[in-house]
């Protein structure tokens, strides 16, 4: 399987936030996208998950299920965390694994892994920033999907759950799967480099 | 389908939660039902006469009350995105969320009119009446009201927008909904007259209202 990104022009509101951009990500492997605020890495991840449409060029997953689309096989972790306040742990991530559908697995031994086994009828109004990034991570363990899109995905995180992070990105990629990961912050795991902005 | 019914389940259980909106519409039409009384004087002639219309008002205008919510907590909190990139296709998933909702703030509209039929001096066939063409009018607010909610999305101060580009959409539903009504309280026109247009209004709706509500969606995503 490869994921790979051909001459990709982006604009946003007028701007044009990078362009003739050129990316590959095989199987097991993963892309760190690194570069100064406002450099679009966010942007390459939303244009990848589909949320946003190129202005040129295009990316494309081959090798992975011919009848489904990219998005359909990707997840994306992005800065917001997808979350109801008003429903507890255990049935916010119920919902997405029902949602997305495929190949799912139990929620409660996703919330175990992530170590939010405690708090699973807790209403997640009540989580902090770093549970609630945990229980989103909880949901990438929930439905498997070959793609993982991580937008910024060990902020908020204390030490331990980034070494817990990092550990289960680890797992993903030894099972075959690709990750694209926009961050600052070192992953914890062995990466490729995609550096944007830096002509400017 | 496991999808589709887990996003019902969802969103009527976050309305029925502390903060949903499923009890403000409901609080809503009893307020404005209740106060008109007052406002028109104790003509008792009178009041039968305008309650289908009052109803139907009351009704209109507590649907639209919480719809502009319908997608803007899915934006702001990040859902809408996967709900997008989802498997499911999102006609359905539109479908499914205005099916939630008009079961979670419609539905319990339709119950109330009953007791607020007597306060305005409405005999049982009068307010059958009107809870039945409540029940078919009802849908085609919410599907067609969805249209603006998932146009709101991306614009601040939706709700605003929301009313003026559907309330000139809904005046349809509330024309043959109350003709319907009044037909089969005082005649001279046949009940099913209005009554099928108004079924064919809600039918349209469940068509048009998913399609333009997932285009607009897709072409809103920034």
């Amino acid at each position: 399987m490869r994921l790979r990104g051909r001459q990709i022009d982006c604009v946003r509101g007028g701007r044009a936030v990078f362009s003739g951009l050129d990316f590959e990500a095989s199987s097991s492997h993963a892309l760190a996208v690194i570069g100064p605020n406002g450099s679009g890495k966010t942007s390459l991840l939303r244009l990848i998950a589909g949320l946003l449409v190129p202005a040129g060029g295009s990316v494309a997953l081959e090798g992975g299920a011919d009848e489904l689309t990219l998005p359909e096989q990707a997840h994306y972790l992005g800065h917001r965390d997808a979350l109801k306040p008003a429903l507890s742990v255990l049935e916010n991530l119920s919902f997405w694994r029902d949602f997305l559908g495929g190949d799912a697995s139990d929620p409660n031994e996703s919330l175990a892994k992530v170590g939010l086994a405690h708090a699973t009828h807790l209403p997640a109004a009540y989580l902090s920033a770093g549970q609630r990034r945990r229980l989103s991570i909880a949901r990438l363990l929930a439905v498997r999907r070959p793609v993982w899109l991580l937008d910024e995905p060990t902020s908020a995180l204390d030490a331990a759950g980034q070494d817990l992070f990092a550990g289960l990105m680890q797992g993903h990629l030894a099972r075959g799967g690709i990750i694209v990961a926009a961050t600052h912050a070192p992953l914890g795991i062995e990466a490729d480099e995609l550096r944007m902005g830096g002509g400017k | 389908m496991t999808a589709l019914a887990a996003l019902i389940r969802r969103d009527i259980r976050i309305a029925l939660r502390v903060g949903g909106g499923a009890l403000i519409g409901v609080l809503f039409f009893l307020t404005v039902t209740v106060l008109m009384p007052f406002a028109l004087g104790p003509d008792l002639a009178l009041l039968t006469r305008l309650g289908p219309s009052i109803l139907w008002l009351g009704a209109l205008l507590a649907s639209l009350l919480t719809l502009d919510r319908l997608f803007t907590s899915d934006h702001e909190d990040g859902s809408l995105d996967l709900i997008v990139m989802g498997r499911t296709p999102l006609e359905l998933a539109c479908a499914a969320k205005a099916l939630a909702h008009w079961l979670a703030a419609g539905l319990p509209l339709i119950l109330a009119t009953p007791v607020l039929g007597l306060m305005l001096n409405l005999d049982a066939t009068a307010t059958s009446a009107v809870a039945l063409t409540l029940l078919v009018g009802t849908p085609a607010l919410t599907f067609i009201g969805m249209i603006g909610a998932a146009l709101a999305v991306t614009l601040h101060r939706g709700g605003l927008l929301l009313a003026v580009l559907v309330l000139p959409l809904s005046i349809p539903v509330l024309i043959f909904g109350v003709a319907a009504s009044q037909a089969a309280i005082s005649g001279p026109l046949p009940f099913g007259t209005p009554f099928s247009i108004l079924c064919a209004i809600s039918l349209v709706s469940f068509v048009i209202g998913p399609f333009a509500a997932a285009a607009s969606l897709r072409h809103g995503l920034d």
